[in-house]
């Protein structure tokens, strides 16, 4: 049997240094609730675990200057629903954070995490796309952001490079009238993986639609932007044409598989129903009358 | 003993393993640990079907820490050609289930196991066993396993002359049904698939065996019957019963898949050639994909009735896959399936099909729910063509004393009308839905139940409390339930009885937990022996007061003087009699054995009210009751948990439950995230309508409670989505995309949108 080292950094500057020194055979570790499982049936060996959850950067909740928030990697769904005001600002983002697993795996599970396993069916990440959220990345050659839309690779795969380190996610401040929210598809009511996910922000406008970001799961390699569907609603009073067409917009950005958990047909036609009643929930939230 | 006076049958007590299940003390196998104890692993096959041409096993056994490795040829052989039962069991087909002999038959079968002094090297050796195969076609479900140029599983095997996977065939006839469907004013005929299921138990295989150089043989594990486990490490090994130890642990779950071995012979040969207790666990992927599921199946089935209601004839085919080795439970689907009904003339056939997927083990009425799917099925439509209730389609033609079922017997005093009834009448029947696509279903369904072979002991302690010792792991509340009964038969307290579960060295044979019969059986030895006891403690008393025995009455806890004694000694308790009993003729306590009969069948109906998101595909239930005839409720909450137990896993069945094979023929969903058993959130709270029709051939009353509560739930469930759609959907599961398919296929309820 491998021994594997622990590490717990207390500085993000020491993660990065001990994460570089490891050369690809570290992993880092935020709640573990994937990592762990991976390692339990095989499919991961790491000789090296990088505990992040004790570097200030990754835990911190911060208010941006321009009324924002920057929301560290591995903060848990638990720790950032005690926050008093990320969720009046984010509901969509936090109820799709707290989908994930159980009460248990709540108190653990990050966003961070969500986004770097690189599942296409990660609850958090069809929100965060919706909201526009922006990842920091900082590794041996400095910081850089990335649209969180752009750090998926495909199933299992993220576009940091050897060496980087998720540290936050920043989400823009919120004009009047806005709101959003997340759906997902399971067979089950709870403890499932998403068959179809959508994130749905908006902000409306004496009742029109003036900005509207969608993001859908599960139908992909990888979470997409789906801008057909926002530009479907934006402009409109959300009536029912509009929203057709968002959800056939939806319906059309399906690239699925057919396997275990639906056919290509269910996860297409899902895909607009769940648009519908997405963007229902974003709007009302948002104070539509 | 059924009356209002008792002080304990029919009490909710506290359950004798619960604080220690509740606290982490409860021993599970996996919990056995001891000095010096290795670890194996087993190698399993990469194809579904292939001949093994050889197995070099040298490297492994090379590798630095290993002790031990075993292939079939370390076992006791078994000719394909001469049968050699126990119980509903083969040992020809136990043998090459556990390891393979001339071919793998499935994806996963167990081929060569590795003992080491841990997991990892274990694991480390396993891939180091080479194996040549010459690789075959394979077949899974089954269409392909019958169809004309099916790859054979084995040549020994012979349907109608020529080689077959047909493995056996099992008919029940009353009457004439050609001459009944003649008769007939409305005929309706449906075919149907379920899909094999697995019995779920939480605890996965786990065994710790030690094997002393004298060959004695001391075995902890998880099963459902001791004695089950040291017959087949008997027969598997070479080792006599006689030497073999078989110590059941407490268990975590069974549901009917824990009564074949997969482990304990192959640690017992590991453990006797290394000279190690030898511990093994089996992960969920390998219980997944190589131990139970109940089979799939599909189904014809025809049912002829007149203009009344009154059914006139009733045919059933029912092809059940057994998985790669004979066994299918062809009777449970053909026996019961209109067992529920008086019917003239019925015709019933099940055919055993094997493929290349594990074996099936027995599932809560092995069969039972597969033959009652179809049946109830067609009832249902039968129902809306006659424009009938369908309660009242099921009450006009039930079973009742009387009765001659197709499967064999005439029903003594049964309670299958009682539960149309309660149904009927119930508050739940009678609140109409009021919801878009919501629906009510209901079906109904048998269960043989068993009797068998059963040994307790019954011993007094020192200090004048109760030891009742059995031969049967608790799987459902039988301690808490015999624990009643002694008490009430005694007349001392609940609490003064403590009832353990024997090892196979310490109490007399008693077959496995299984087939509804533990409480039934156990309850009548323990009876016999606590009326012994009671006997001797009359004796003891008439010695101490120097009259005769039948001058004593054994009443509320205390032997009492009778007659023109009765005002001349003070009563003695048993605590009095205990002190007194080495002075008095030694010990009390008093054992009996016996092979009890007359264990009669268990019926249920079930109304189920679902929900359907329409646009999703998802059911959902609503309400859910349950109303069954068990007889006589010795321990009603451990009643209930079996009610609602069978219930949850109907509706896992009917809903989203399902093997799911890849095209190279294996599980793409070994474990509970893709196997999608019900969550806590998917149910209702189950309700349960208890009905007591006491068994006449049983001293307490009761039946067997623990499996018909699976029997009605797919149809019920089936049938609900029909009343909430108006679209019959004739294969399970009944999960979101197929829902969607059926609804999208259907486009008079998309107009009706
Ligand atoms: C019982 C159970 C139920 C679950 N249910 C759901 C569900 O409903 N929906 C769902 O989406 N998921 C579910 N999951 C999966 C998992 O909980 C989530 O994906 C979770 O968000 C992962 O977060 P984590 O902090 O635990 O990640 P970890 O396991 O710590 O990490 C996940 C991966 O990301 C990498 N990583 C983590 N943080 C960083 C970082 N800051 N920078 C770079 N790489 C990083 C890790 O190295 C690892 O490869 C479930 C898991 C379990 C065990």
């Amino acid at each position: 049997m491998s021994d594997i080292r622990y590490l717990a950094p207390q500085t993000l500057d020491d993660a990065i240094a001990q994460y570089a020194a490891a050369e690809g055979a570290a992993r880092i570790l935020a709640g573990g609730t994937d990592l762990l499982v991976q390692m339990r049936s095989g499919l991961l060996k790491p000789s090296t675990i990088l505990d992040v959850k004790k570097i200030p950067e990754l835990t911190a909740i911060e208010r941006t200057a321009d009324g924002g928030f920057k929301i560290g990697a591995a903060i848990s769904g638990a720790a950032l629903e005690e926050d008093p005001d990320f969720g009046k600002a984010w509901p969509g983002v936090l109820e799709a954070l707290n989908l994930i697993g159980s009460t248990q795996v709540q108190g653990r599970a990050s966003m961070g995490g969500n986004l770097c396993n690189g599942s296409p069916a990660g609850d958090a990440v069809p929100a965060l796309v919706a909201a526009g959220a922006v990842a920091t990345i900082k590794g041996p050659n400095g910081s850089r952001e990335l649209k969180v839309e752009d750090v998926p690779a495909g199933p299992g795969k993220t576009n940091l490079k050897p060496g980087e380190i998720l540290v936050s996610f920043t989400f823009p401040a919120r004009p009047k009238g806005s709101s959003d929210a997340y759906l997902r598809m399971i067979p089950r009511t709870e403890m499932d993986i998403a068959v179809v996910g959508v994130g749905v922000s908006l902000t409306l406008e004496g009742g029109t639609c003036t900005a509207a970001r969608v993001g859908l799961g599960a139908v992909a390699p990888t979470v997409l932007l789906v801008e057909d569907a926002a530009k479907a609603l934006i402009g409109s009073t959300l009536d029912d044409a509009a929203i057709e067409k968002a959800a056939a917009a939806c319906s059309a950005a399906c690239n699925p598989i057919d396997d275990k958990r639906g056919t290509i047909a269910y996860r297409t036609k899902v895909a607009g129903v769940l648009l519908k009643r997405t963007t229902a929930i974003a709007a009302e939230r948002a104070g539509r009358t | 003993m059924n009356d209002q006076s008792n002080k304990w049958i029919g009490k909710r007590t506290v359950r004798p393993d619960g604080a220690d299940k509740v606290t982490g003390r409860a021993a599970y196998a996996a919990d056995a640990t001891m000095p010096g104890m290795i670890w194996a692993k087993v190698l399993r096959s990469p194809h579904p079907h292939a001949t093994i041409k050889s197995i070099d096993t040298s490297k492994a056994e090379a590798l630095p820490g290993v002790k031990a490795v075993a292939t079939a040829a370390d076992f006791v052989d078994f000719p394909v050609d001469t049968p050699v039962p126990l119980g509903i069991q083969d040992m020809r087909w136990m043998s090459r289930n556990m390891l393979a002999k001339e071919k793998v038959l499935f994806h996963g079968h167990p081929i060569a196991a590795v003992a080491a002094i841990n997991e990892e090297i274990a694991a480390e050796a396993c891939a180091l066993i080479e194996v040549e195969y010459d690789v075959l076609p394979f077949a899974i479900e089954i269409d392909d396993a019958i169809a004309k140029d099916a790859p054979i599983l084995h040549d020994f095997m012979k349907f109608d002359g020529k080689p077959s996977n047909i493995a056996g065939t099992l008919e029940h006839t009353l009457g004439d049904v050609d001459a009944g469907f003649a008769e007939a004013d409305v005929v309706i005929e449906r075919s149907f698939t379920t899909k094999p299921v697995h019995q779920g138990y939480i605890e996965t295989h786990a065994c710790v065996v030690s094997v002393a150089p004298d060959n004695r043989t001391t075995i902890w594990s998880s099963s459902q019957g001791q004695f089950m486990v040291r017959a087949m490490t008997a027969y598997l090994t070479g080792i006599p019963q006689s030497n073999i130890k078989a110590i059941p642990a407490e268990i975590g779950g069974g549901f009917g898949g824990k009564t074949i071995v997969y482990l304990e012979p192959v640690a017992t040969i590991l453990s006797k050639k290394s000279g190690r207790p030898v511990k093994m666990v089996m992960t969920r992927e390998e219980v997944m994909r190589a131990t139970g599921p109940t089979s799939g199946s599909k189904s014809t089935v025809k049912i002829g009735a007149k203009k009344d209601g009154t059914i006139v004839a009733g045919q059933g085919t029912f092809y059940l896959q057994a998985g790669c080795l004979p066994g299918s439970p062809i009777r449970g689907a053909a026996g019961c399936a209109f067992a529920p009904y008086d019917i003239k003339n019925v015709h019933s056939f099940g055919y055993d099909v094997v493929s290349n997927r594990s074996k099936v083990a027995a599932y809560r009425a092995p069969g039972a729910p597969i033959g009652a799917f179809a049946v109830e099925s067609v009832l249902d439509e039968l129902a809306v063509e006659l424009g009938m209730d369908p309660l009242k389609l099921r009450l006009k033609n039930a079973a009742k004393e009387g009765t001659k079922a197709a499967h064999g017997p005439t029903y003594p005093r049964i309670g299958y009308a009682e539960t149309v009834e309660a149904a009927l009448k119930s508050e739940h029947y009678n609140t109409p839905l009021t919801g878009k696509f919501q629906g009510r279903g209901v079906a109904s369904g048998y269960w043989f139940n068993a009797g068998g072979e059963s040994s307790a002991q019954v011993n007094i302690t020192e200090d004048g409390n109760v030891v009742v010792t059995t031969g049967h792991p608790d799987i459902g509340g039988s301690r808490a339930s015999i624990a009643n009964i002694t008490a009430e038969l005694l007349g001392i307290n609940y609490d003064q009885v403590s009832v353990q579960i024997g090892d196979t060295a310490s109490i007399g044979y008693s077959n496995l937990t299984g087939g509804s019969r533990v409480l039934f059986a156990s309850a009548m030895v323990v009876t016999e022996s606590t009326e012994q006891v009671i006997e001797q403690l009359k004796g003891r008393a008439a010695k101490i007061w120097g009259i005769d025995p039948s001058q004593v009455v054994w009443e509320g806890g205390e032997a009492r003087p009778m007659g023109e004694h009765s005002a001349n000694f003070p009563s003695m308790s048993l605590e009095e009699l205990a002190a007194k009993a080495n002075a008095t003729g030694g010990p009390i306590g008093a054992g009996s054995q016996s092979n009890t009969v007359g264990a009669e069948g268990g019926f249920a109906t079930h109304v189920c009210d679902v929900e359907v998101d329409v646009d999703l595909g998802i059911v959902r239930v609503l309400r859910y009751t349950c109303f069954q005839d068990v007889g006589r409720a010795i321990h009603p909450s451990y009643v209930e948990g079996q009610l609602q137990g069978g219930v949850a896993q109907g509706i896992g069945w009917a809903l989203n439950e399902e093997y799911i094979y890849n095209k190279k023929g294996q599980v793409d969903n070994p474990g509970f995230l893709d196997y999608r058993m019900p969550v806590c959130s998917d149910l209702p709270m189950l309700d349960c309508g208890i009905i007591e029709i006491p068994n006449p051939k049983h001293p307490q009353g009761v039946r067997g409670v623990g499996e018909v509560p699976l029997v009605p739930g797919p149809a019920a469930v089936r049938n609900a989505v029909h009343d909430a759609l108006g679209i019959w959907i004739d294969d399970l599961p009944l999960s979101p995309p197929n829902v969607l398919a059926a609804i999208d296929a259907n486009s008079s309820l998309q107009a009706a949108e």
